[in-house]
Protein backbone atom coordinates (compact mmCIF):
# COMPACT_ATOMS: atom_id res chain seq x y z
CA UNK A 1 0.00 0.00 0.00
CA UNK A 2 2.72 2.56 0.92
CA UNK A 3 6.56 1.71 -0.32
CA UNK A 4 9.40 4.41 0.83
CA UNK A 5 12.34 3.51 -1.49
CA UNK A 6 15.73 4.52 -0.53
CA UNK A 7 14.32 7.83 1.07
CA UNK A 8 16.49 10.99 2.66
CA UNK A 9 15.13 13.65 3.87
CA UNK A 10 17.64 16.88 4.44
CA UNK A 11 16.55 19.74 6.32
CA UNK A 12 18.88 22.32 5.17
CA UNK A 13 19.32 26.23 6.58
CA UNK A 14 20.28 29.48 5.00
CA UNK A 15 23.79 28.39 6.61
CA UNK A 16 25.04 25.69 4.50
CA UNK A 17 27.16 23.68 7.31
CA UNK A 18 24.03 23.73 9.46
CA UNK A 19 21.88 20.44 7.43
CA UNK A 20 19.82 18.22 9.65
CA UNK A 21 19.54 14.69 8.24
CA UNK A 22 16.03 13.71 9.29
CA UNK A 23 15.78 10.34 7.43
CA UNK A 24 18.98 8.42 5.73
CA UNK A 25 18.07 6.13 2.77
CA UNK A 26 14.90 4.34 4.42
CA UNK A 27 13.00 2.08 2.69
CA UNK A 28 10.12 -0.15 4.08
CA UNK A 29 6.30 -0.99 2.84
CA UNK A 30 3.36 -0.85 5.06
CA UNK A 31 1.03 -3.47 3.62
CA UNK A 32 -2.77 -3.12 3.27
CA UNK A 33 -4.70 -3.80 6.94
CA UNK A 34 -1.09 -3.67 8.39
CA UNK A 35 -0.85 -1.84 12.08
CA UNK A 36 2.51 -0.44 12.03
CA UNK A 37 4.48 1.39 15.36
CA UNK A 38 7.07 3.74 14.24
CA UNK A 39 9.41 4.00 17.57
CA UNK A 40 12.03 5.76 18.01
CA UNK A 41 13.45 8.95 20.61
CA UNK A 42 12.43 12.51 20.04
CA UNK A 43 14.32 13.49 16.26
CA UNK A 44 14.81 10.22 14.98
CA UNK A 45 12.57 10.64 12.01
CA UNK A 46 8.77 9.67 13.09
CA UNK A 47 7.19 12.55 12.47
CA UNK A 48 9.32 13.05 9.66
CA UNK A 49 8.14 10.22 7.49
CA UNK A 50 4.58 10.77 8.55
CA UNK A 51 4.91 14.27 7.03
CA UNK A 52 6.40 12.66 3.75
CA UNK A 53 3.66 10.27 3.12
CA UNK A 54 1.48 12.96 3.65
CA UNK A 55 2.78 14.57 1.23
CA UNK A 56 2.87 17.45 3.56
CA UNK A 57 7.39 17.46 2.88
CA UNK A 58 9.24 16.22 -0.33
CA UNK A 59 11.84 13.64 0.05
CA UNK A 60 15.12 15.28 -0.70
CA UNK A 61 16.30 11.77 -2.54
CA UNK A 62 14.25 8.69 -2.86
CA UNK A 63 10.72 7.60 -3.94
CA UNK A 64 7.37 7.20 -1.93
CA UNK A 65 4.62 5.90 -3.50
CA UNK A 66 0.85 5.41 -2.53
CA UNK A 67 -0.67 2.39 -3.88
CA UNK A 68 1.39 3.01 -6.90
CA UNK A 69 1.07 6.76 -7.02
CA UNK A 70 4.46 8.53 -6.89
CA UNK A 71 3.88 11.27 -4.07
CA UNK A 72 6.97 13.30 -4.85
CA UNK A 73 5.66 14.01 -8.54
CA UNK A 74 2.05 15.07 -7.75
CA UNK A 75 1.58 18.67 -7.87
CA UNK A 76 0.51 20.62 -4.50
CA UNK A 77 -2.55 21.85 -5.67
CA UNK A 78 -3.46 17.89 -6.83
CA UNK A 79 -2.47 16.30 -3.09
CA UNK A 80 -5.79 16.97 -1.54
CA UNK A 81 -6.94 14.11 -3.88
CA UNK A 82 -4.27 11.62 -1.97
CA UNK A 83 -4.73 12.93 1.45
CA UNK A 84 -8.50 12.39 1.52
CA UNK A 85 -7.61 8.87 1.15
CA UNK A 86 -5.90 9.10 4.71
CA UNK A 87 -6.82 9.93 8.04
CA UNK A 88 -4.48 11.84 10.22
CA UNK A 89 -4.18 12.12 13.76
CA UNK A 90 -1.49 14.86 14.78
CA UNK A 91 0.07 15.16 17.89
CA UNK A 92 -0.80 18.62 18.86
CA UNK A 93 -4.67 17.57 17.41
CA UNK A 94 -4.80 20.54 15.05
CA UNK A 95 -8.73 21.43 15.46
CA UNK A 96 -10.65 24.18 14.15
CA UNK A 97 -10.92 26.52 16.99
CA UNK A 98 -14.14 28.37 15.45
CA UNK A 99 -15.42 25.24 15.18
CA UNK A 100 -17.81 22.83 17.30
CA UNK A 101 -16.91 19.34 18.25
CA UNK A 102 -19.19 18.29 15.32
CA UNK A 103 -18.26 20.83 12.76
CA UNK A 104 -14.22 20.23 13.40
CA UNK A 105 -15.10 16.19 12.06
CA UNK A 106 -17.76 16.92 9.44
CA UNK A 107 -15.40 19.49 7.46
CA UNK A 108 -13.72 16.31 5.90
CA UNK A 109 -16.62 14.92 4.67
CA UNK A 110 -17.80 18.20 3.74
CA UNK A 111 -14.74 18.81 1.28
CA UNK A 112 -15.16 15.61 0.00
CA UNK A 113 -18.79 16.52 -1.34
CA UNK A 114 -20.71 14.27 1.00
CA UNK A 115 -24.26 14.99 1.32
CA UNK A 116 -26.05 16.80 4.12
CA UNK A 117 -27.90 13.15 5.46
CA UNK A 118 -24.73 11.22 4.99
CA UNK A 119 -23.03 13.79 7.00
CA UNK A 120 -25.37 13.95 10.01
CA UNK A 121 -25.99 10.12 10.11
CA UNK A 122 -22.26 9.66 10.04
CA UNK A 123 -20.94 12.39 12.62
CA UNK A 124 -24.15 10.60 14.74
CA UNK A 125 -22.21 7.65 14.27
CA UNK A 126 -18.52 8.60 14.87
CA UNK A 127 -19.38 10.91 18.06
CA UNK A 128 -21.04 8.01 19.42
CA UNK A 129 -17.88 5.94 18.65
CA UNK A 130 -15.81 8.33 20.28
CA UNK A 131 -18.29 9.14 23.18
CA UNK A 132 -18.31 12.38 22.38
CA UNK A 133 -22.29 13.45 21.72
CA UNK A 134 -22.70 15.46 25.06
CA UNK A 135 -19.78 17.10 23.71
CA UNK A 136 -20.89 17.75 20.01
CA UNK A 137 -21.82 21.48 19.80
CA UNK A 138 -18.79 22.41 22.26
CA UNK A 139 -15.48 24.34 20.76
CA UNK A 140 -12.10 22.82 20.80
CA UNK A 141 -11.29 25.13 23.78
CA UNK A 142 -14.04 23.59 26.14
CA UNK A 143 -12.99 20.09 25.60
CA UNK A 144 -9.99 18.16 27.76
CA UNK A 145 -7.08 16.63 25.97
CA UNK A 146 -8.12 13.79 26.05
CA UNK A 147 -11.60 14.94 24.57
CA UNK A 148 -9.53 16.95 21.84
CA UNK A 149 -7.62 13.71 20.97
CA UNK A 150 -10.85 11.50 20.55
CA UNK A 151 -12.40 14.44 17.84
CA UNK A 152 -8.98 14.42 16.09
CA UNK A 153 -9.47 10.73 16.09
CA UNK A 154 -13.19 10.96 14.74
CA UNK A 155 -12.19 13.51 12.33
CA UNK A 156 -9.45 10.87 10.88
CA UNK A 157 -11.94 8.33 10.37
CA UNK A 158 -15.22 10.07 9.68
CA UNK A 159 -14.23 9.47 5.71
CA UNK A 160 -13.32 6.14 5.58
CA UNK A 161 -9.98 6.68 4.60
CA UNK A 162 -7.51 3.43 3.70
CA UNK A 163 -5.01 4.49 5.90
CA UNK A 164 -4.89 6.61 9.16
CA UNK A 165 -1.65 8.31 10.13
CA UNK A 166 -1.11 8.89 14.52
CA UNK A 167 1.64 11.01 15.16
CA UNK A 168 1.80 10.44 18.90
CA UNK A 169 -2.01 10.15 19.43
CA UNK A 170 -1.04 9.82 23.10
CA UNK A 171 1.16 12.36 23.77
CA UNK A 172 -0.76 14.73 25.36
CA UNK A 173 -3.09 11.82 27.50
CA UNK A 174 -2.95 10.55 30.90
CA UNK A 175 -3.00 6.38 31.21
CA UNK A 176 -7.08 6.49 31.29
CA UNK A 177 -7.43 8.77 27.85
CA UNK A 178 -4.38 6.94 26.60
CA UNK A 179 -6.19 3.52 26.95
CA UNK A 180 -9.40 4.94 25.16
CA UNK A 181 -7.37 6.03 22.32
CA UNK A 182 -5.67 2.48 22.00
CA UNK A 183 -8.67 0.62 21.90
CA UNK A 184 -9.80 3.04 19.75
CA UNK A 185 -7.05 2.82 17.22
CA UNK A 186 -7.35 -1.18 18.06
CA UNK A 187 -11.00 -0.98 17.16
CA UNK A 188 -10.75 0.71 13.59
CA UNK A 189 -8.12 -2.10 12.82
CA UNK A 190 -10.12 -4.96 13.19
CA UNK A 191 -12.36 -2.96 10.97
CA UNK A 192 -9.33 -3.59 8.12
CA UNK A 193 -7.67 -0.22 7.90
CA UNK A 194 -3.72 0.05 7.72
CA UNK A 195 -2.55 2.00 10.65
CA UNK A 196 0.70 3.70 10.64
CA UNK A 197 1.72 5.01 14.64
CA UNK A 198 4.40 6.94 15.51
CA UNK A 199 4.74 6.74 19.42
CA UNK A 200 7.57 6.92 21.94
CA UNK A 201 5.15 5.47 23.95
CA UNK A 202 7.18 2.02 25.20
CA UNK A 203 3.48 0.43 26.92
CA UNK A 204 1.25 1.47 24.33
CA UNK A 205 3.83 -0.96 21.73
CA UNK A 206 4.23 -3.65 23.90
CA UNK A 207 0.49 -3.77 24.79
CA UNK A 208 -0.42 -3.72 20.90
CA UNK A 209 2.21 -6.55 19.62
CA UNK A 210 2.07 -5.83 16.63
CA UNK A 211 4.62 -4.94 13.52
CA UNK A 212 7.22 -2.34 15.33
CA UNK A 213 9.50 -0.46 12.96
CA UNK A 214 12.57 1.21 14.99
CA UNK A 215 14.63 4.74 14.09
CA UNK A 216 17.46 5.94 15.16
CA UNK A 217 18.78 9.07 13.66
CA UNK A 218 17.15 8.78 10.72
CA UNK A 219 17.55 5.59 9.80
CA UNK A 220 15.44 1.93 10.47
CA UNK A 221 17.53 -0.45 12.82
CA UNK A 222 15.06 -2.65 13.42
CA UNK A 223 11.68 -3.69 11.79
CA UNK A 224 10.03 -6.27 13.79
CA UNK A 225 6.70 -8.80 13.60
CA UNK A 226 5.23 -8.54 17.08
CA UNK A 227 7.76 -6.67 17.62
CA UNK A 228 8.57 -5.02 21.33
CA UNK A 229 9.83 -1.44 21.91
CA UNK A 230 13.44 -1.73 22.48
CA UNK A 231 15.96 1.29 22.01
CA UNK B 1 -21.13 21.57 -6.57
CA UNK B 2 -24.00 23.21 -5.29
CA UNK B 3 -23.76 21.68 -2.20
CA UNK B 4 -19.65 22.88 -2.33
CA UNK B 5 -20.66 25.97 -3.10
CA UNK B 6 -23.69 26.73 -0.77
CA UNK B 7 -21.25 25.41 1.77
CA UNK B 8 -18.78 27.34 1.26
CA UNK B 9 -20.77 30.88 0.89
CA UNK B 10 -22.38 29.31 4.55
CA UNK B 11 -18.65 28.81 5.78
CA UNK B 12 -17.35 32.14 4.92
CA UNK B 13 -20.53 33.78 6.99
CA UNK B 14 -20.24 31.57 9.95
CA UNK B 15 -16.60 32.54 10.03
CA UNK B 16 -17.41 36.04 9.74
CA UNK B 17 -19.98 35.58 12.50
CA UNK B 18 -17.29 33.37 14.76
CA UNK B 19 -14.11 35.86 13.94
CA UNK B 20 -16.07 38.83 14.32
CA UNK B 21 -14.41 40.81 17.30
CA UNK B 22 -10.95 40.38 14.88
CA UNK B 23 -13.58 41.41 11.97
CA UNK B 24 -14.24 44.28 13.16
CA UNK B 25 -10.59 46.27 12.86
CA UNK B 26 -10.75 44.92 9.63
CA UNK B 27 -14.09 46.52 8.51
CA UNK B 28 -12.71 49.38 10.52
CA UNK B 29 -9.75 49.79 7.86
CA UNK B 30 -11.41 48.85 4.97
CA UNK B 31 -14.04 52.03 6.11
CA UNK B 32 -11.13 54.26 6.25
CA UNK B 33 -9.91 52.88 2.86
CA UNK B 34 -13.36 53.43 1.31
CA UNK B 35 -14.07 56.53 2.54
CA UNK B 36 -10.90 58.32 2.24
CA UNK B 37 -10.87 56.93 -1.51
CA UNK B 38 -14.70 58.39 -1.74
CA UNK B 39 -13.58 61.63 -0.14
CA UNK B 40 -10.91 61.65 -3.33
CA UNK B 41 -13.70 61.21 -5.49
CA UNK B 42 -15.91 63.93 -4.07
CA UNK B 43 -12.95 66.44 -3.70
CA UNK B 44 -12.12 65.93 -7.83
CA UNK B 45 -15.27 66.17 -8.52
CA UNK B 46 -15.93 69.59 -6.42
CA UNK B 47 -12.73 70.85 -7.72
CA UNK B 48 -13.92 70.13 -11.23
CA UNK B 49 -17.16 71.99 -10.68
CA UNK B 50 -15.11 75.11 -9.55
CA UNK B 51 -13.18 74.71 -12.57
CA UNK B 52 -15.73 74.74 -14.84
CA UNK B 53 -17.25 77.77 -13.35
CA UNK B 54 -14.05 80.01 -13.33
CA UNK B 55 -13.01 78.67 -16.94
CA UNK B 56 -16.71 79.74 -17.94
CA UNK B 57 -16.41 83.06 -16.67
CA UNK B 58 -13.21 83.60 -18.94
CA UNK B 59 -14.54 84.70 -22.50
CA UNK B 60 -13.48 87.43 -25.19
CA UNK B 61 -15.48 90.07 -26.88
CA UNK B 62 -15.21 90.22 -30.75
CA UNK B 63 -16.81 94.19 -31.47
CA UNK B 64 -18.41 94.97 -34.45
CA UNK B 65 -18.74 98.32 -36.20
CA UNK B 66 -21.91 100.21 -35.99
CA UNK B 67 -22.79 99.87 -39.38
CA UNK B 68 -22.15 96.18 -39.51
CA UNK B 69 -25.31 94.44 -40.18
CA UNK B 70 -27.04 92.43 -37.87
CA UNK B 71 -27.81 89.66 -40.26
CA UNK B 72 -24.00 89.18 -41.26
CA UNK B 73 -22.77 89.18 -37.53
CA UNK B 74 -25.42 86.68 -36.90
CA UNK B 75 -23.58 84.67 -40.25
CA UNK B 76 -20.48 85.27 -38.70
CA UNK B 77 -21.46 83.80 -35.26
CA UNK B 78 -22.92 80.49 -36.82
CA UNK B 79 -19.43 80.11 -38.76
CA UNK B 80 -17.58 80.79 -35.63
CA UNK B 81 -19.43 78.19 -33.48
CA UNK B 82 -18.70 75.60 -35.66
CA UNK B 83 -14.56 75.64 -34.52
CA UNK B 84 -14.46 72.79 -32.16
CA UNK B 85 -12.30 75.23 -29.86
CA UNK B 86 -15.89 77.29 -29.19
CA UNK B 87 -17.88 76.06 -26.19
CA UNK B 88 -20.38 78.89 -26.38
CA UNK B 89 -21.06 82.13 -28.31
CA UNK B 90 -23.18 84.93 -27.95
CA UNK B 91 -24.53 87.45 -29.72
CA UNK B 92 -25.69 90.56 -27.84
CA UNK B 93 -26.82 93.49 -30.28
CA UNK B 94 -26.00 97.26 -29.25
CA UNK B 95 -29.40 98.05 -28.07
CA UNK B 96 -29.04 95.03 -25.68
CA UNK B 97 -25.86 96.47 -24.63
CA UNK B 98 -27.24 99.74 -23.82
CA UNK B 99 -30.55 98.18 -21.73
CA UNK B 100 -27.93 96.42 -19.25
CA UNK B 101 -25.23 99.72 -18.93
CA UNK B 102 -28.52 102.22 -18.36
CA UNK B 103 -30.01 98.92 -15.71
CA UNK B 104 -26.65 98.81 -13.97
CA UNK B 105 -26.44 102.70 -14.27
CA UNK B 106 -29.74 104.05 -13.55
CA UNK B 107 -28.86 105.30 -10.10
CA UNK B 108 -25.59 106.78 -11.20
CA UNK B 109 -26.78 110.57 -12.30
CA UNK B 110 -23.31 111.36 -13.88
CA UNK B 111 -23.17 108.62 -15.88
CA UNK B 112 -26.70 108.90 -17.24
CA UNK B 113 -26.01 112.46 -17.92
CA UNK B 114 -23.38 111.68 -20.17
CA UNK B 115 -25.07 108.44 -22.10
CA UNK B 116 -27.95 111.81 -22.77
CA UNK B 117 -25.07 114.12 -23.84
CA UNK B 118 -23.93 111.86 -26.70
CA UNK B 119 -27.60 111.25 -28.34
CA UNK B 120 -27.01 108.44 -29.70
CA UNK B 121 -26.02 104.42 -28.70
CA UNK B 122 -22.27 104.56 -27.64
CA UNK B 123 -22.02 100.71 -28.01
CA UNK B 124 -21.36 97.86 -30.90
CA UNK B 125 -22.86 94.82 -31.26
CA UNK B 126 -20.65 92.30 -30.25
CA UNK B 127 -20.24 88.39 -29.89
CA UNK B 128 -19.40 86.58 -26.70
CA UNK B 129 -16.81 83.16 -26.98
CA UNK B 130 -16.49 80.72 -24.22
CA UNK B 131 -13.56 78.73 -25.71
CA UNK B 132 -12.62 75.25 -24.30
CA UNK B 133 -8.84 75.90 -23.53
CA UNK B 134 -6.74 78.80 -23.68
CA UNK B 135 -4.81 77.62 -26.45
CA UNK B 136 -8.21 77.72 -27.75
CA UNK B 137 -8.79 81.52 -27.91
CA UNK B 138 -5.72 81.68 -30.10
CA UNK B 139 -7.23 79.73 -32.44
CA UNK B 140 -10.88 81.32 -32.71
CA UNK B 141 -8.85 85.09 -32.62
CA UNK B 142 -6.79 83.71 -35.48
CA UNK B 143 -9.91 82.80 -37.36
CA UNK B 144 -11.32 86.15 -37.21
CA UNK B 145 -8.04 87.67 -38.27
CA UNK B 146 -8.09 85.58 -41.58
CA UNK B 147 -11.82 84.55 -42.35
CA UNK B 148 -13.86 87.36 -40.80
CA UNK B 149 -13.67 90.76 -43.21
CA UNK B 150 -11.37 93.09 -41.05
CA UNK B 151 -13.76 96.02 -42.11
CA UNK B 152 -16.56 94.80 -39.74
CA UNK B 153 -14.18 94.36 -36.86
CA UNK B 154 -13.92 97.23 -34.34
CA UNK B 155 -12.12 96.01 -32.05
CA UNK B 156 -11.11 92.20 -30.32
CA UNK B 157 -10.48 92.23 -26.33
CA UNK B 158 -7.98 89.09 -26.49
CA UNK B 159 -5.21 90.86 -26.34
CA UNK B 160 -5.49 92.61 -23.14
CA UNK B 161 -7.48 89.59 -21.76
CA UNK B 162 -4.63 86.99 -22.75
CA UNK B 163 -2.62 87.03 -19.80
CA UNK B 164 -5.53 86.61 -17.30
CA UNK B 165 -6.87 84.11 -19.96
CA UNK B 166 -3.58 82.15 -19.61
CA UNK B 167 -3.26 82.74 -15.58
CA UNK B 168 -6.45 80.86 -15.43
CA UNK B 169 -6.19 78.26 -17.30
CA UNK B 170 -2.83 77.36 -15.94
CA UNK B 171 -3.62 77.66 -12.27
CA UNK B 172 -6.41 75.28 -13.37
CA UNK B 173 -4.72 72.97 -15.04
CA UNK B 174 -2.46 72.84 -11.83
CA UNK B 175 -5.07 72.40 -9.41
CA UNK B 176 -6.54 69.47 -11.98
CA UNK B 177 -2.57 67.94 -12.35
CA UNK B 178 -2.23 68.00 -8.38
CA UNK B 179 -5.80 66.70 -7.49
CA UNK B 180 -5.03 63.77 -9.76
CA UNK B 181 -1.89 63.06 -8.02
CA UNK B 182 -3.01 63.85 -4.39
CA UNK B 183 -5.66 61.34 -5.26
CA UNK B 184 -3.88 58.41 -6.61
CA UNK B 185 -1.34 58.88 -4.03
CA UNK B 186 -3.95 58.66 -1.22
CA UNK B 187 -5.62 56.27 -2.51
CA UNK B 188 -2.61 54.12 -2.40
CA UNK B 189 -2.06 54.66 0.75
CA UNK B 190 -5.70 53.76 1.87
CA UNK B 191 -5.65 50.51 -0.46
CA UNK B 192 -2.17 49.27 0.78
CA UNK B 193 -3.68 49.84 4.84
CA UNK B 194 -6.55 47.82 4.18
CA UNK B 195 -4.81 45.53 1.95
CA UNK B 196 -2.20 44.75 4.77
CA UNK B 197 -4.98 44.55 7.53
CA UNK B 198 -6.27 41.68 5.21
CA UNK B 199 -3.21 40.05 4.67
CA UNK B 200 -2.39 40.33 8.47
CA UNK B 201 -5.42 39.00 9.60
CA UNK B 202 -5.66 36.16 7.29
CA UNK B 203 -1.99 35.36 8.33
CA UNK B 204 -3.06 35.02 12.21
CA UNK B 205 -5.22 31.64 10.47
CA UNK B 206 -2.35 30.26 8.87
CA UNK B 207 -2.21 27.18 10.54
CA UNK B 208 -6.17 26.89 10.27
CA UNK B 209 -5.75 26.81 6.32
CA UNK B 210 -2.54 24.30 7.00
CA UNK B 211 -4.99 22.18 8.50
CA UNK B 212 -7.51 22.66 5.68
CA UNK B 213 -4.97 20.85 3.05
CA UNK B 214 -3.47 18.24 5.10
CA UNK B 215 -7.13 16.87 5.61
CA UNK B 216 -8.03 17.25 1.96
CA UNK B 217 -9.73 20.49 1.39
CA UNK B 218 -8.63 21.37 -2.40
CA UNK B 219 -7.39 24.91 -2.71
CA UNK B 220 -10.94 26.68 -3.68
CA UNK B 221 -12.79 24.95 -0.87
CA UNK B 222 -10.37 26.65 1.87
CA UNK B 223 -9.78 30.06 -0.59
CA UNK B 224 -14.32 30.13 -0.85
CA UNK B 225 -14.53 31.44 2.78
CA UNK B 226 -12.10 33.34 3.37
CA UNK B 227 -13.09 35.31 -0.02
CA UNK B 228 -16.60 35.39 1.10
CA UNK B 229 -15.76 36.87 4.44
CA UNK B 230 -13.41 39.39 2.60
CA UNK B 231 -16.75 40.40 0.46
CA UNK B 232 -18.67 40.88 3.71
CA UNK B 233 -16.50 42.87 5.13
CA UNK B 234 -16.54 44.78 2.42
CA UNK B 235 -19.93 45.76 2.30
CA UNK B 236 -20.26 46.40 6.02
CA UNK B 237 -17.22 48.89 5.44
CA UNK B 238 -19.37 50.09 2.08
CA UNK B 239 -22.70 49.96 4.13
CA UNK B 240 -20.67 52.51 6.86
CA UNK B 241 -19.02 54.58 4.73
CA UNK B 242 -22.39 55.69 2.65
CA UNK B 243 -24.39 56.01 5.93
CA UNK B 244 -21.33 58.77 7.26
CA UNK B 245 -21.22 60.14 3.77
CA UNK B 246 -25.22 61.27 4.13
CA UNK B 247 -25.20 62.51 7.38
CA UNK B 248 -22.03 64.60 6.13
CA UNK B 249 -23.94 65.49 2.96
CA UNK B 250 -26.96 66.32 4.77
CA UNK B 251 -25.27 68.46 7.31
CA UNK B 252 -23.63 70.24 4.93
CA UNK B 253 -25.83 70.61 2.24
CA UNK B 254 -28.43 73.63 4.05
CA UNK B 255 -25.07 75.58 4.96
CA UNK B 256 -23.80 75.23 1.52
CA UNK B 257 -26.98 76.43 -0.28
CA UNK B 258 -27.21 79.24 2.25
CA UNK B 259 -23.91 81.07 0.75
CA UNK B 260 -24.87 79.17 -3.20
CA UNK B 261 -28.53 78.46 -3.22
CA UNK B 262 -27.72 76.64 -7.09
CA UNK B 263 -25.40 74.35 -5.23
CA UNK B 264 -26.84 71.33 -4.04
CA UNK B 265 -24.54 68.92 -2.08
CA UNK B 266 -27.59 66.27 -2.35
CA UNK B 267 -27.95 66.66 -6.12
CA UNK B 268 -24.19 66.20 -6.47
CA UNK B 269 -24.52 62.81 -4.64
CA UNK B 270 -27.29 61.58 -6.01
CA UNK B 271 -26.14 62.61 -9.59
CA UNK B 272 -23.13 60.40 -8.93
CA UNK B 273 -24.67 57.77 -6.47
CA UNK B 274 -23.80 54.91 -9.24
CA UNK B 275 -20.34 56.15 -9.58
CA UNK B 276 -19.74 56.23 -5.93
CA UNK B 277 -20.98 52.76 -5.50
CA UNK B 278 -19.15 51.40 -8.13
CA UNK B 279 -15.71 52.96 -6.92
CA UNK B 280 -16.78 51.57 -3.24
CA UNK B 281 -17.88 48.48 -4.34
CA UNK B 282 -14.36 47.96 -6.27
CA UNK B 283 -12.10 49.50 -3.37
CA UNK B 284 -14.14 47.34 -0.58
CA UNK B 285 -15.21 44.64 -2.32
CA UNK B 286 -12.06 44.32 -4.35
CA UNK B 287 -9.46 44.65 -1.32
CA UNK B 288 -11.17 41.72 0.47
CA UNK B 289 -10.69 39.14 -2.68
CA UNK B 290 -7.73 40.54 -3.70
CA UNK B 291 -5.94 40.48 -0.56
CA UNK B 292 -7.38 37.33 0.47
CA UNK B 293 -6.02 35.46 -2.43
CA UNK B 294 -3.17 36.96 -2.10
CA UNK B 295 -2.58 35.85 1.54
CA UNK B 296 -4.07 32.43 1.18
CA UNK B 297 -2.25 31.61 -1.69
CA UNK B 298 1.09 31.04 0.09
CA UNK B 299 -0.45 28.66 2.21
CA UNK B 300 -2.14 26.95 -0.41
CA UNK B 301 1.24 25.46 -1.45
CA UNK B 302 1.79 23.15 1.13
Amino acid sequence: MINLNNVTKIYSSRFKNNEKIALKGVSFNVNQSEFVSLVGKSGSGKTTLLRLILGEEKPTEGKIYFEGTDLTKIKPAHLYKVRRRIGTVFQDYKLFPTKTTRENIAYVMEVMGASDEEINRDVEQILDIVGLKDRADSFPDELSGGERQRVAVARALIHRPDIILADEPTGNLDPYNTLEIVKLLLKIHEMGKTIILATHNKELVNYLRKRVVTLEDGRIIRDEEKGRFIL
Amino acid sequence: MLASFKRVIKSGFLSFKRNFSLNISTIFVVFLAVSLVSFIFFLNLFSRILISDIEKRVDISVYFKEDAPSEKILSIKDEISKLEDVEKIEYVSADETMEKFIEKYKNDETIMESLKEIEKNPFYPSLNINAKTAQGYENIVNYLNKSVPQELIAKIDYFERKPVIDKIFSITSTVNKGGLVFGILFSIIAILAGFNTIKIAIENLKQEIETMRLVGASNWFIRGPFLVQGIIIGFFAILLSLIMIFILFGYFDGKIKSIEPSFSLMSLLFDNFGKLILLQLIVGVGLGIIASSFAIRKYLKV
